[in-house]
């Protein structure tokens, strides 16, 4: 295994394990819901077995409760189970719009501690790619965790996707003033070494305010052009 | 005993302090670090139960901004690591605190409160 290989093993690595420490952390949260909610379950059966009153619609409420989180954790396990799946293939095609929306709510809860906010700004017709989809994953996320670092509180970054003349051009935008904690190591080594493996190009332009990924529509295409 | 519970799901600690009021403990509860900091300035707290991953101002950092103001204050932490053990290999910032992972048995709750206090 050649140098760059091993540093795009490095990157993907830390993705994987960085977002199942975040689903298994938002899994615990919902646990600790379900948990309280049945103990409060069990106290006011508690109560009624001796004699107190116990509201109907209280109880109502309380399995409600569940039921949201119930939903919750069947949408968390859909995304993990998304992320597992993407490196079944080498090569699939990828609709872009679908791909940002994922990745978004996967950083959701990471993005939420850092006091930012991914929104991806949907097109009608979102371009699709034939790509390496984990690979992609690990550079978006290398941008995401970018911003999440550098940014500052309370900011919101815009995700868009548009074709140009050779494929599509991701772009990360939405900082007014370059970020709080200049990193002059972005894009660095992974970045490069994971662009180059997608046959494409990132960029940090505008005072590193704006991340621009450019990656042909076919990557084993873009391959032996190479 | 009065009590604020302190973490970024409302749900959990609006269910806690329920629970924990028909064991005659007072307790309130906020989502944030900072709509912490504004209640602990309305009301004198015996205890704190805070999550340490909160957006913005996590656990110990709140701990960090407030234990010279309050001293007498003692701090229960929750954290949603696997284990104990876990959480304290892994961080930098655990100091000899009490810890819980959730999800959290109340019982345990109510007896980390009272060693706390103890202490």
């Amino acid at each position: 295994m050649n140098n760059t290989w091993k540093v795009i093993n490095e990157a993907g690595l830390q993705f994987f394990g960085k977002m199942n420490a975040s689903i298994s952390h938002e899994i615990k949260n919902v646990l600790a819901i379900v948990n309280e909610s049945a103990g409060l379950l069990e106290d006011l059966t508690g109560m009624a077995e001796q004699g107190m009153p116990v509201d109907s619609a209280k109880l109502r409420s309380i399995a409600g409760k569940i039921q949201k989180q119930v939903r919750r954790a069947d949408l968390i396990v859909k995304n993990m189970n998304t992320l597992a799946h993407s490196i079944d293939e080498q090569e699939k095609k990828i609709d872009t719009g679908e791909l940002l929306a994922f990745m978004a709510a996967l950083s959701k809860r990471l993005a939420s501690m850092q006091g930012i906010t991914f929104e991806p700004v949907m097109s009608e017709n979102p371009p699709e790619i034939i790509t390496n989809p984990f690979l992609l994953e690990t550079m978006l996320w290398r941008c995401m965790d970018f911003f999440m670092c550098t940014a500052g509180a309370e900011k919101t970054i815009e995700v868009s996707v548009a074709a140009n003349d050779q494929g599509i051009d991701i772009h990360f935008t939405g900082l007014q003033e370059p970020g709080v904690k200049q990193d002059p190591s972005f894009p660095g080594e992974m970045e490069h070494a994971l662009a180059s493996a997608l046959c494409g190009k990132i960029e940090l332009n505008e005072g590193a305010k704006k991340i621009t990924l450019s990656l042909p529509l076919t990557i084993h295409e873009a391959e032996q052009v190479r | 005993m009065r009590v604020l519970l302190i973490d970024d799901e409302k749900e959990l600690v609006s269910t806690l302090a329920e629970r924990l009021s028909f064991r005659g403990i007072e307790a309130d509860w906020v989502c944030s670090g900072k709509e912490a900091l504004n209640k602990i300035e309305e009301q004198v707290y015996d205890v704190a139960v805070v999550d340490i991953k909160m957006p913005q101002i996590g656990g110990i950092q709140l701990k960090r901004m407030i234990a010279d103001k309050y001293p007498d204050m003692k701090f229960i932490f929750m954290t949603g690591h696997g284990s104990e053990e876990d959480f304290l290999a892994g961080s930098e910032e655990a100091g000899e605190e009490f810890y819980l992972v959730k999800p959290v048995a109340i019982e345990e709750l109510v007896k980390k409160m009272k060693q706390a206090l103890d202490e």
